[in-house]
């Protein structure tokens, strides 16, 4: 039987994380990060996972106010986990167009020395000048070009991590010699994103390579993660187009040589646990209405549209003109998620005069609906399910309060997880490819 | 008598070449977090105010010397939760790197440390070069403009209007300088101590100025130097001597620090002595670790402390805390209120 793999997203900045919750923790204190790594690790997840984001949003030229802003260094955060858990992989978002392949693969190395084989990176690429208003290069690269400048930049990176042997230092006090060679670490790569030469300074770490997380869902990001990533992020809640992408994905890897157990498939997932389904339900809709609050609505909706909104009443009904077609966006910030705005409105419309809602019930019933809602035993049954009919390879779990959002699900679905024989009652291995059953 | 402020640089296995080969030394080690852990709880031990922590880019090329090394920033960011006392002070460039990352980073690590997190800044390549002192500056105004760009309390989470910022409270620095700009606000809230300290080298006249406009804790090779540093600046900045330590077995080097080779009690005479020629503490480089660090905490320190000139145990939680320097207000919201 396959065993579920788990990771814990510890809560981002979008509207599904309730910071108005009376159990709602600081979001960038770390004893916040601590107790939601901790937790995981009691629950003997493979590994914690970091989102990133290097520009405030901003909607209609303002910054935007109503979601929880604010987040750390994530490599920084993720060093200072590795002290205080022991073997929960450490992992996160590090964008690749507004670092440098040198510094990355330094800093992600580094990380894997100091957490004794428990890094990982998601490798995420940015194009938009407005995140580039705040780096040196600015907002250099088309979008066109971005996974392109991702390849390269992985690539580079791996160069870097494999230019030490793991048996280069010997340390020989009597010989007077420290490597075995004069000058380690040579490189050269030159390329259409990336020319650089000289020597690493980071010694081969202890996976060799920090696992390499992949999160489009694109064509293009479908093939990137075949090639070259060892986990790949989805959207894909349900079983039938979980099945789909995980066959397609998976049946891109032959052409790369590779296997299709090299590449886990975890697509990303929300939870509401009950003592019945019928409380599960209930609870899933009080969370809803905490993540869409007649403000968030009206900006939600402003998202679809694209247009000032800010007049309607979110109790009532959707704007009865069509969404207006611009490259220029309101939001900033954050990437597109309606590739047909005019079909998506006309969806939402549907939906609002069938079921007579006005628009924060219509948000609430249109975006963001958790996926999986019922008792500790039917979610584990399905978590399960997904796995076992290779709808998925497992999960990351996006709770929705921080700190203590994973809590319920250690204490109720691990346990049953573990029953079924699904998920380890004890980490038989050290590092994160250990723990993902992967080679160093 | 003023209190001396006492700083240990960790670099390596020490800063003798051939410290590594020293029958205590733990070559094997220097890429495990023990051994970083080791070295910072040692310094702990004593109540220093803050150990530096050595970064560069380049590798030595040669087979007979320490190769290689770990991002320091990570180093201190491993060491932070497990840790109390101690100030934790990575090396990072400003040659090379983005002022942006530079902010984030060390306010996260503010925030891991709750309140100790320092900065040497680093001048890459050739420090004498006016073009790269003048980056510096840029980089270190922007990194402070960075921790200023969320005021104190500018989290509000109220629920009745939904609003999680008060956004008039979050501002863009709006940097425009020759090498780079930079729009802001920071994505990370304002560390603990609203700005982590700023250190910086000022080892020859050319880098005075850069160090006097940009850092909190200077560090001069000569005591004579220090009133030329303070001339430059209003702002209070503490000048430290930067001293090459051999406590055990006498060691000839070269370094671009002063070098002493000697007992804990000629150490303490000298520090007394540049103590009293104007200067406010002192950064030392142990010549070979662990041995020098454990001389130092060992021998050294309770000299000082029977002669009034080191702290007995801590008597505040921050760095800036130990050093004296209060926590500034943001410039931000300073500018609000003479509005």
């Amino acid at each position: 039987m396959k065993q579920v793999i788990l990771a814990a997203h510890f809560p981002g900045v979008n509207n599904t994380t309730v910071w108005s919750d009376p159990q709602a923790g600081s979001q960038i204190e770390f004893a916040s990060f601590e107790r939601f790594a901790r937790t995981a690790e009691r629950g003997f997840f493979d590994f914690f996972f970091l989102a990133e984001g290097l520009r405030l949003r901003e909607q209609r030229g303002r910054i935007h106010d109503l979601d929880v802003v604010g987040r750390p260094d994530n490599l920084t955060v993720l060093g200072g986990l590795a002290a205080v858990t022991t073997h929960l992989g450490l992992t996160g978002t590090v964008n690749s167009t507004f670092n440098e392949p040198y510094d990355l693969a330094r800093r992600l190395a580094t990380l894997d020395h100091l957490s004794e084989g428990r890094a990982g990176w998601n490798v995420v690429t940015s194009w938009d000048a407005f995140t580039g208003e705040n780096f040196r290069r600015g907002g250099y690269l088309d979008r066109a070009d971005r996974y392109s400048r991702a390849e390269e930049v992985l690539h580079t990176v791996r160069e870097l991590w494999d230019t030490w042997d793991a048996d280069e230092i010997v340390a020989d006090r009597a010989a007077g010699r420290f490597t075995r060679h004069d000058y380690p670490g040579a490189f050269v790569h030159k390329g259409r994103h990336v020319d650089i030469e000289g020597h690493f300074a980071v010694p081969r770490s202890p996976q060799g390579r920090p696992l390499i997380i992949q999160a489009g869902d694109s064509d293009q990001g479908r093939d990137f993660a075949a090639r070259s990533a060892d986990a790949i992020f989805s959207r894909h809640g349900t079983l039938e187009s979980g099945k789909a992408f995980y066959a397609d994905v998976k049946g891109r890897m032959a052409a790369y040589g590779r296997r299709p157990e090299e590449l886990k498939i975890l697509p990303a997932s929300t939870f509401v646990l009950g003592d019945s389904e019928a409380d599960a339900h209930e609870r899933a809709h009080h969370v809803r209405r905490q993540q869409v609050s007649p403000q968030t609505a009206i900006l939600l909706l402003e998202q679809l549209w694209n247009k000032d909104l800010s007049d309607l009443d979110p109790e009532g009904p959707l704007p009865p003109f069509d969404p207006v077609l611009d490259d220029d966006t309101i939001i900033k910030g954050r990437a597109g998620m309606y590739p047909d705005r005019i079909a998506t409105a006309n969806e939402w419309r549907a939906i609002a005069q069938e079921r007579k809602l006005g628009i924060r019930d219509l948000i609430i019933e249109v975006t963001g609906r958790q996926t999986f809602i019922g008792t500790p035993q039917a979610v584990a049954a399905t978590l399960n399910e997904f796995v076992q009919s290779d709808a998925a390879d497992g999960f990351i779990l996006v709770p929705h309060v921080v700190p203590g959002g994973l809590d319920e699900f250690v204490d109720t679905v691990v346990p049953l997880l573990q029953e079924r024989g699904v998920l380890r009652t004890e980490y038989t291995t050290t590092t994160l490819r250990g723990h993902l059953g992967l080679a160093s | 008598m003023s209190e001396l402020h006492l700083a240990v640089a960790l670099d390596g296995a020490g800063w003798h070449p051939d410290a590594w080969r020293d029958p205590g030394a733990r070559p094997a080690e220097l890429f495990t977090p023990a051994y970083w852990l080791s070295l910072v709880r040692e310094a702990e031990r004593g109540g220093l105010d803050f150990v530096t922590i050595e970064d560069s880019f380049n590798i030595t090329g040669r087979a007979d010397r320490v190769q290689g090394r770990l991002d320091a920033l990570l180093i201190a960011a491993r060491i932070a939760p497990v840790t109390t006392g101690i100030g934790l002070v990575p090396t990072i460039g400003v040659t090379d790197t983005e002022p942006f990352h530079v902010s984030t980073q060390l306010a996260t690590l503010d925030y891991l440390s709750r309140g100790r997190a320092g900065w040497r800044a680093q001048v890459s390549h050739r420090p004498e070069a006016a073009d790269l002192l003048s980056e510096a500056a840029d980089h270190v105004e922007v990194v402070r403009r960075l921790w200023d760009s969320w005021e104190d309390d500018a989290v509000i989470r109220d629920a009745p209007t939904g609003r999680f910022i008060d956004r008039d409270k979050l501002h863009y620095v709006d940097f425009t300088g020759r090498h780079f700009s930079v729009r802001g606000p920071s994505i990370t809230p304002r560390p603990p101590q609203g700005q982590p300290i700023v250190t910086a080298l000022a080892h020859g006249p050319e880098a005075f100025e850069f160090a006097a406009a940009a850092a909190d804790v200077v560090y001069v090779v000569d005591p004579a130097h220090a009133a030329a540093v303070r001339s430059l600046t209003d702002r209070p900045v503490k000048v430290f001597g930067d001293i090459v330590v051999f406590l055990g077995e006498h060691s000839e080097i070269e370094s671009d620090a002063h070098v002493f080779a000697g007992s804990p009690q000629q150490l303490a005479d000298l520090l007394l002595e540049w103590r009293d020629a104007g200067l406010d503490g002192f950064r030392l480089r142990p010549g070979v670790l662990p041995g020098d660090l454990t001389a130092i905490v060992d021998g050294l320190l309770p000299v000082l402390r029977e002669r009034g000139a080191f702290r007995r145990e801590y008597t505040a939680t921050t760095l800036r805390g130990h050093l004296g320097l209060p926590r500034p207000a943001s410039r931000y919201a300073r500018a609000e209120v003479s509005a």
